[in-house]
């Protein structure tokens, strides 16, 4: 039975969409002088590498990048700005670190898409990206990992309490 | 299918973008979301390559590099606060303690 649209020409779209999405997204992260407006295209970004994990066919990991960057991440981030009242940078005038910091990240461009933009890879996944598969594999095979993740967690949740409260009682930032 | 390559070569973009906002930006939150920037790209290629192999091991990979992130920017942004705390500012350039 032929389709009416072809979907692998659906994929294609949806590919050159996403990735538009995130490298327009991540421009504006690195180039707006407001954080909070660097913070809500960082929202576009991960939204946008969502959709490219949603062609990779990782339908799982495209949940758990919605959920945890773009909402998660995001809130803490946004949370701290607000907490923070940040005001716009000053504008600044390009000196010489800057120019080279800007040309060091142009030279990895091209070396990065030098070394990998000539991959050949063919052939399919043995296994799919669904959650089925993945609770297989931690609840199996790498039960270990998944734990230290959990551990680590509960540190990371810890540490955070205590570096950020204030040591003299005081509620107020 | 769309070829690997091609997804390598967003992800190398990505990346760059992160690492001149990094090297280039003075705002210690922008610098972080940076950092956050290139774990995506990371991320990407990790999913892009198991993606001809064995995309469940992949993503488990994936998930679990996920959860660090989640942890790196609770305790960053806590070290941002603390710091803001002390010199009322999120500006690199100030924090010069350990410049001896």
């Amino acid at each position: 039975m032929d389709a009416l649209i072809d979907p692998t020409l659906l994929t294609r779209i949806a590919f050159y969409f996403f990735s538009a999405l995130s490298i327009v997204a991540a421009l504006f992260v690195v180039v707006h002088r407001n954080p909070i407006v660097s913070a809500v295209a960082l929202v576009m970004t991960f939204l946008g590498v969502a959709g490219l994990y949603l062609t990779l066919g990782a339908t799982f990991l495209t949940a758990v990048q919605i959920l945890v960057y773009a909402g998660a991440i995001m809130v803490l981030f946004l949370f701290v700005i607000m907490l923070l009242n940040l005001e716009k940078d000053p504008f600044e005038e390009p000196h010489v670190p800057r120019l080279l910091g800007a040309g060091l990240a142009i030279a990895l461009l091209f070396g990065l898409v030098a070394v990998l933009g000539g991959t050949v890879a063919v052939g399919t996944s043995i296994r799919s990206g669904s959650a089925e598969e993945i609770g297989k594999i931690f609840f199996g095979e790498y039960i270990f990992p998944f734990e230290m993740a959990s551990l680590l967690l509960l540190v990371a949740m810890i540490g955070v309490i205590v570096v950020a409260r204030r040591s003299d009682g005081k509620e107020a930032l | 299918m769309i070829p690997v390559a091609d997804y390598y070569v967003v992800a190398s973009v990505l990346f760059a973008i992160g690492a001149a906002g990094f090297l280039t930006r003075k705002n210690l939150l922008v610098m972080f979301m940076s950092v956050e920037l290139m774990l995506n790209a990371a991320n990407l290629v990790l999913l892009a390559a198991s993606s001809t192999h064995d995309l469940g091991r992949g993503s488990a990979m994936a998930l679990v590099s996920v959860a660090v992130a989640a942890a790196e920017v609770g305790v960053g942004l806590a070290i941002i606060i603390a710091l803001f705390r002390l010199r009322a500012s999120v500006d690199a350039e100030e924090m010069t303690n350990l410049h001896g």
